[in-house]
């Protein structure tokens, strides 16, 4: 670390006011400064910050994009997820390394270019695509990349590189101006149907907090972020928890492979999103909201802003917001620096506290203690729009949406093998052949609903219907072709990703994550056993004993194809035979010393 | 002023202090859960999972519980029961644990909860990581082979100015424990061994220390982990 890196480290730490809880903020600032976060560096943030260095470091170790040296002056992200690689990864991979002269997870000698590999970047419509300095490059070739490179070291500038092909919609505003693509195929009622900021809450504002709760109750809505719990009796809970200060935080970590639904959604709906967000506010009685977005979306973060800055000048947000004096709620954005498990809820707390994103033992619950130990109410994006459109439209009009138990809408983001990936705003109940059709997916082997810590299934269950009470999903839905390899294209990338991802806290999902894939490596190797592939469906019942839901689910991908591809794991055995057990051939072993040593004659 | 309420236990009921914390409570009634990661007296974190039970039927860990009137929880059960020894199999196969060299063989509560579960070799793949030894700091080593990132020493060793000690870093399989130069540099030979005393394991050694109890005196030479608190 260079001495001119202490007034940065300083200023930048002032600007926090010194606030270790702020410590995500901080991190994020000064690696944009420096590059890197150096072991000199967090030793300084430390110093700054009087707290132990250790702690420092425990955070930015965690966190997969935090690097702890320069990674170059253009750092490049290549997703290497199920999808990228259904569309040709590994060759854009293989460009990218030729043009740069160094491997994955290396820099160049010249220091121009380093390479770097990571999870889902919630760009599956428009894979293989990289993060770039931040910058999003979507449908990548071997061409685009040698290019690139060559740009890069042709001395030209990010913006230069990325050019002005921008994409539709909001992409293009002069505060985005990303080469990113809405592909919104299909507009429902809910979140992309007609929408005035502004209107829902000028209802809200009329009503009581507890009025306010019973209609999202009387519609019955529930989250979308995967877990479906019923929102108005999270905001219920939160609303009668003691306390005065409470807190509103959105979740947009949108981590889960195949997802990127809230990345269109923030783009498009950004006002619906806070305005949602305001609602909850109010009916909870809280004063302050975060919206919690991964790293990947940064290139959002000055539009975003605006947004808000806008929304204060119409009294949205700040004081008196509708001009109802007392309703004071202003938002303020955080970002990730590159955790699947912060999208997790007390993860996201612990997170946006400075901590290292490991989730909460429960109870208390985020509604009990949560934000800085304040009753905290976290809602995914898409079910803070949903409650919007309720407000607006009516909890007997959102009844009439959907299935008997799953209410109203829901955005799929559909990626893989078909014609048309991209975002379909459905009612609930549509059944997977309903989506594959609309999608232009003739030839499929299998689909993968829900992401990896969902369910894959074969076409005998295309009948099936998107539903909480069938198939649950918070919207990631791939496709799956005849030409893929299931075990290794798929199910081998999903297992690596979540031992990549384990927070590491519980010993099942820590350990087991690894040892799955060392089995499962096995079988693919076509050196597994008939045991083998019975034993690893029985370390579910160990990983159901986790503590959330990563570790609960991380089997998933393995044992859902246990369950429904079997013989594409029997056809790997060893001796392509389902019943070998391995046993020692002693005899056959030493066959070879025996006869050197002229042993076993007599 | 505590206040006791009836609690049911494997189907016996007790009085139990109301907000106390589960495992604790069924120490006083003679009921013994097994645990890992808790240690008296510090803040829990449901870590190792070995503590699990089914409190109104659903699993928690009893160490992250707190007593609550009328609580059915039952303790054991055949999966319960094969749960704790996979833990206690995962774990010997995801460090590097060869007990007869090491100091803490005896007083270690992973090994004794070998022998509870009677698990002479894990079932589950070996690992076999490739982990260090750290012996800078002048009063510890730091064992990693060893660790089973139970994050005790984390949660209970702090400095005299109460500063924190230990710290993760990483995470997933890579998380390892990590000692801050600054905060334990003057640290007392007293808290050098409640580091050392906290660990389960022999993963924190006191340098110029080990081996002091002879075999046939070790904790847990003559009754099983557990006999203490039921026999
Ligand atoms: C590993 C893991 C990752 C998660 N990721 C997300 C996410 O990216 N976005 C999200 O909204 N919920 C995510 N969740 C669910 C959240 O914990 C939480 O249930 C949700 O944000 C609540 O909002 P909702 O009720 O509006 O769905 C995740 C859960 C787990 C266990
Ligand atoms: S289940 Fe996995 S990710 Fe979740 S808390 Fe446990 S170790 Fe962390
Ligand atoms: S060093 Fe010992 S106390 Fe600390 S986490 Fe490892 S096993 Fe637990
Ligand atoms: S003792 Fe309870 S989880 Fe480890």
């Amino acid at each position: 670390m260079t001495a001119s890196a202490h007034p940065t480290i300083q200023s930048v730490i002032a600007r926090y006011a010194g606030d270790a809880t702020r410590l995500m903020d901080i991190l994020i600032d000064i690696q944009e400064a420096l590059g890197c976060l150096t072991h000199e560096t967090t030793a300084a943030i430390a110093k700054e910050l009087k707290v132990p260095q250790v702690t420092v470091e425990q955070t930015v170790s965690f966190y997969h994009f935090f690097a702890r040296e320069p990674r170059g002056a253009f750092v490049v992200y290549l997703n290497n997820s199920v999808v990228a690689q259904f569309h040709g990864g590994e060759e854009v991979a293989t460009a990218f390394e030729a043009a740069a002269g160094c491997r994955f997870g290396e820099v160049s000698a010249d220091g121009v270019v380093g390479l770097f590999h990571t999870a889902c970047i919630g760009m599956s419509d428009q894979e293989p695509a990289a993060l770039i300095n931040g910058q999003v490059f979507p449908s990548l070739t071997p061409d685009k990349a040698r290019a690139l490179v060559a740009g890069m070291r042709a001395g030209r500038t990010l913006e230069d590189l990325k050019g002005r092909d921008y994409g539709d919609g909001q992409n293009a505003h002069p505060l985005v101006r990303a080469l990113v693509h809405n592909h919104i195929r299909r507009r429902g009622l809910t979140v992309f149907a007609d929408y005035h900021p502004g209107e829902a809450l000028a209802k809200v504002t009329g009503l009581s907090s507890g009025e306010v709760i019973a209609e999202i109750k009387l519609a019955s809505v529930r989250g979308r972020g995967g877990a479906g719990f019923p929102t108005g009796m999270k905001w219920e809970f939160a609303r009668r928890a003691a306390g005065e200060t409470k807190y509103i935080f959105c979740n947009a970590d949108e981590g889960e492979p195949g997802t990127f639904k809230d990345r269109v959604i923030l783009t498009e709906r950004p006002q619906m999103v806070f305005e949602g967000m305001a609602m909850a506010a109010y009916a909870v009685g809280a004063q302050q909201g975060i919206l919690y977005v991964r790293n990947e979306y940064h290139y959002l973060r000055d539009y975003l802003e605006d947004v808000l800055a806008e929304m204060r000048a119409q009294h949205l947000l700040g004081e008196a917001i509708c001009g109802v004096a007392g309703f004071t709620f202003d938002i303020s954005i955080q970002y990730g620096a590159g955790a699947y498990v912060c999208g997790e809820e007390s993860a996201l707390i612990e997170s946006a506290e400075g901590k290292r994103g490991e989730p909460r033992d429960r109870p208390p619950f985020p509604v009990e203690k949560g934000y800085l130990q304040k009753p905290t109410v976290v809602n995914n994006v898409e079910t803070l729009c949903s409650a919007v459109q309720v407000m607006l439209k009516g909890p007997h009009w959102y009844n009439r949406l959907g299935t008997e138990q799953s209410k109203g809408t829901k955005v799929l983001c559909v990626s893989g093998d078909c014609e048309r990936p991209g975002i379909y705003e459905v009612e609930w109940g549509f059944s997977v052949n309903d989506i594959l059709a609309l999608a232009g997916a003739t030839a499929v082997q299998a689909v993968q609903v829900g992401g990896p810590s969902g369910a894959c299934i074969g076409p005998e269950e295309f009948e099936r219907v998107l539903a909480y009470e069938d198939l649950a999903t918070g919207g990631s839905f791939i496709v799956i072709g005849p030409q893929r390899d299931l075990l290794k294209d798929v199910v081998l990338n999903f297992t690596r990703f979540f031992r990549a991802e384990s927070c590491g806290s519980c010993v099942p999902c820590r350990a087991l994550t690894g040892m799955a894939q060392v089995v499962l490596e096995r079988i693919i190797d076509g050196k597994g056993t008939a045991e083998d592939v019975e034993r690893l469906p029985s370390w579910q019942a160990i990983m159901r004993y986790n503590r959330c839901g990563l570790g609960q689910t991380a089997l998933n991908p393995i044992t859902s194809t246990i369950n429904n591809f079997r013989s594409l794991y029997d056809g790997r055995l060893a001796r392509g035979n389902p019943r070998f057990v391995p046993s020692f051939d002693l005899a056959a072993a030493v066959q070879d010393y025996e006869a050197a040593v002229g042993a076993g004659k007599d | 002023m505590a206040s006791f309420v009836r609690i049911t236990l494997d189907d016996r009921v007790y009085l139990a202090e109301e907000g106390a914390q589960l495992v604790a409570a069924a120490k006083e009634c003679g009921v013994y859960i097994p645990t890992l990661c808790n240690y008296p007296g510090i803040p829990p974190k449901g870590a190792c999972r070995i503590c699990t039970v089914l409190v109104n039927g659903i699993p928690h860990t009893a160490c992250t519980t707190k007593v609550v009137e009328d609580m059915n929880v039952v303790t054991t059960t055949p999966e319960l029961e094969a749960f704790r020894t996979s833990i206690v199999e995962i774990l010997l196969a995801e460090g590097n644990h060869f007990c007869p060299i090491c100091e803490r063989s005896g007083n270690c509560e992973l090994q004794a909860l070998a022998y509870r579960y009677r698990v002479p070799v894990s079932s589950f793949p070996y690992l076999f990581p490739t982990r260090d030894v750290e012996a800078w700091h002048p009063k510890l080593i730091k064992d990693h082979n060893r660790c089973i990132q139970c994050k005790r020493c984390i949660r209970g060793i702090h400095n005299a100015k109460g500063q924190a000690i230990f710290a993760f870093g990483k995470r997933g399989d890579k998380v390892v424990i990590n000692i801050d130069r600054e905060t334990s540099r003057d640290i007392s030979d007293e808290l050098a061994q409640q580091a050392m005393d906290i660990c389960p394991v022999g993963a924190i050694l006191r340098k110029g220390k080990g081996f002091d109890t002879p075999i046939g005196r070790r904790t847990y030479d003559h009754a099983p982990i557990g006999s203490e608190v039921a026999p």
